[in-house]
């Protein structure tokens, strides 16, 4: 049985086409990433598979349970986290995870384990009230909410958002133990270079889901090859780059910039001589493993995302 | 020649120190990139410089005016934009142009050349009478750091310019930074993109507080033994004793 599935839905959210014939498949304690800029349309599929949103066409179910005729039965069985926090501000941190327990029809002890890695770093503040929590503590007190009644389906709606490089490799490693739990997480988002760490990933762009697969799988599928070029002039080498005409694309990558050619199998050592004639010095040109982002904006740009 | 100066800047708040005795100096025309975890310190710091929060001791010069003294001078001096909140969703966007042009003291007279030239330099032209809350956030942050720009400012400072947005329009922004620091412009950013902490000039990395850190990206990788800023911003933030609360 699939823990989370989707065929053919479609919402249209006043001039947006918001999901865009979105179809896939989730199984069981799968981490399922869905990778995609603001304005993807991902808080809005995660809306249609909580029972939120209705969809305007298309069928999804959610542990076997149909998201329209079931909605009830299934909001007992998922735990969702939204991208804003949601929380009751004006109750302590420890008031907030009772009132969900009792929601749930259950107490904080009963699933004590379950939360206990993440409540725990949060429990010595239990009486402070939630609104006048850091960004990271409320991050884990609404995590600590979301999973209070032991869900088979977790729904993270970008919980790394404007979270820094050290809290947000924190976070994931929690998630890789609640999948161990067997509990299944769909999480979305905008930083590519979390795909690495989700089981299989959905890339999605205006609404639409342009790939899914392994991130492995993505990185393979990459067309041709990947060349990384630096010189000591990087903004120059920019703009020299692109105007020659064997280049289809060049983009700022950290330290080097990354080339495709017209030819997917051009050698890029080529370009040597052309960038020495314009002067560049200390110039490298060596090729380079696709990363999940340049396989993003090589489908985006190819008008897979338009 | 330095643009914004930092001498022991320090600010408490009871007994909790947010900024610790910070000291740095930043040229006209660099791209500063200020890095630190949540909780570092980064924000209150960038308020400080701004003229917005009044150091506990030590000063912060900024254009040549003292932050806490001359605050007005400062405000008058910089562009500043944040990815929390700079544009009106319900404004059109030639009216977002007008509106910050007006707030950033820009002539009446010469307000519909600065519309036309801003919607020009971003290709916008068949955007003027968008709603601001209708574009792709890409686009939005763009215009934001335009109309951040509106009165030639001399010092930008940029708060997560680029947090979710998407990776081609990410681009498209740095070199949007590029241009304006190629042409005098002082830029001031933080981010969480640690590819985006290579384009700076030089990154300073805050821990508890403190600066820890601050060279060139090429240096901090050496210094470090290692091949990338995520991982010289790993070994220095994990060292962070404080923490969040």
């Amino acid at each position: 049985m699939n823990s989370a599935y989707a065929e053919n839905l479609h919402l249209r959210l006043g001039a947006t086409q918001a999901v865009d014939d979105v179809s896939f498949a989730v199984d069981q304690g799968e981490i399922f990433g869905i990778i995609g800029p603001d304005g993807a349309g991902k808080t809005t599929l995660f809306r249609i598979l909580t029972t939120l949103l209705l969809a305007d066409s298309g069928r999804a179910t959610v542990d076997g349970l149909d998201v329209v005729a079931d909605y009830r039965a299934i909001r007992s069985r998922v735990g969702y986290m939204p991208g804003r926090f949601s929380l009751y501000q004006d109750l302590t941190v420890e008031e907030n995870l009772s009132f969900f327990a009792a929601v749930f029809n259950t107490t904080i002890s009963e699933n004590y384990d379950l939360i206990k890695d993440i409540y725990g770093q949060i429990e010595p503040f239990k009486h402070r009230r939630a609104g006048a929590l850091s960004g990271g503590m409320k991050q884990k007190l609404a995590l600590s909410c979301a999973l209070i009644h032991r869900p088979s389906v977790l729904f993270l709606d970008e919980p790394t958002t404007g979270v820094d490089p050290v809290s947000r490799a924190e976070l994931w490693q929690m998630l890789g133990k609640l999948r161990t739990e067997g509990i299944t997480i769909l999480v979305s988002t905008p930083y590519m270079d979390e795909a690495q760490l989700c089981d299989r990933i959905a890339l999605m762009q205006n609404g639409r889901f342009l790939q899914v697969a392994t991130p492995d799988e993505i990185v393979k599928a990459f067309n041709g090859r990947l060349w990384s070029v630096s010189a000591g002039r990087m903004s120059a080498l920019l703009r020299d780059l692109r105007a020659h005409p064997a280049v289809a694309s060049c983009h700022a990558f950290g330290d080097s910039h990354h080339v495709t050619f017209k030819d997917p199998h051009a050698d890029g050592t080529q370009l040597e001589s052309y960038l020495a004639g314009l002067g560049h010095q200390e110039v490298r040109i060596t090729t380079s493993e696709p990363s999940i982002e340049d396989c993003f904006m090589a489908l985006t740009l190819s008008g897979g995302g338009q | 020649m330095s643009v914004i100066v930092a001498e022991n800047l320090t600010k408490r708040f009871g007994a909790f120190t947010a900024v610790d005795a910070i000291s740095f100096s930043v040229s006209e025309g660099e791209i500063f990139g200020f890095l630190g975890a949540n909780g570092a310190g980064k924000t209150t710091a960038m308020r400080m410089l701004c003229g917005l929060s009044r150091p506990t001791s030590g000063r912060g010069i900024v254009a040549g005016f003292d932050a806490a003294l001359q605050p007005e001078l400062v405000k008058a001096s910089i562009g500043y934009m944040s990815q929390k909140f700079s544009l009106y969703e319900d404004l059109k966007v030639w009216e977002n142009i007008r509106l910050y042009a007006g707030i950033y003291g820009v002539s009446a007279s010469s307000i519909p050349t600065v519309i036309d030239q801003t919607l020009e330099r971003l290709g916008f032209g068949t955007e003027r009478n968008a709603l601001v809350g209708s574009l792709p956030l890409g686009w939005k942050q763009k215009l934001a750091f335009a109309v951040a720009m509106v009165h030639k400012p001399r010092i930008v400072f940029l708060d997560e310019p680029t947090g979710g947005v998407d990776p081609v329009a990410r681009r498209q922004f740095w070199e949007m930074i590029y241009e304006a620091a190629d042409a005098g412009v002082t830029i001031f950013v933080t981010t969480h993109y640690m590819d985006e902490a290579e384009y700076c000039h030089r990154v300073s990395i805050m821990v508890d507080g403190r600066v820890e850190a601050l060279d060139q990206p090429r240096e901090l990788k050496r210094l470090h033994s290692v091949p990338s800023m995520q991982e010289v911003f790993f070994q220095l933030a994990r060292r962070a004793r404080r923490k969040e609360a």
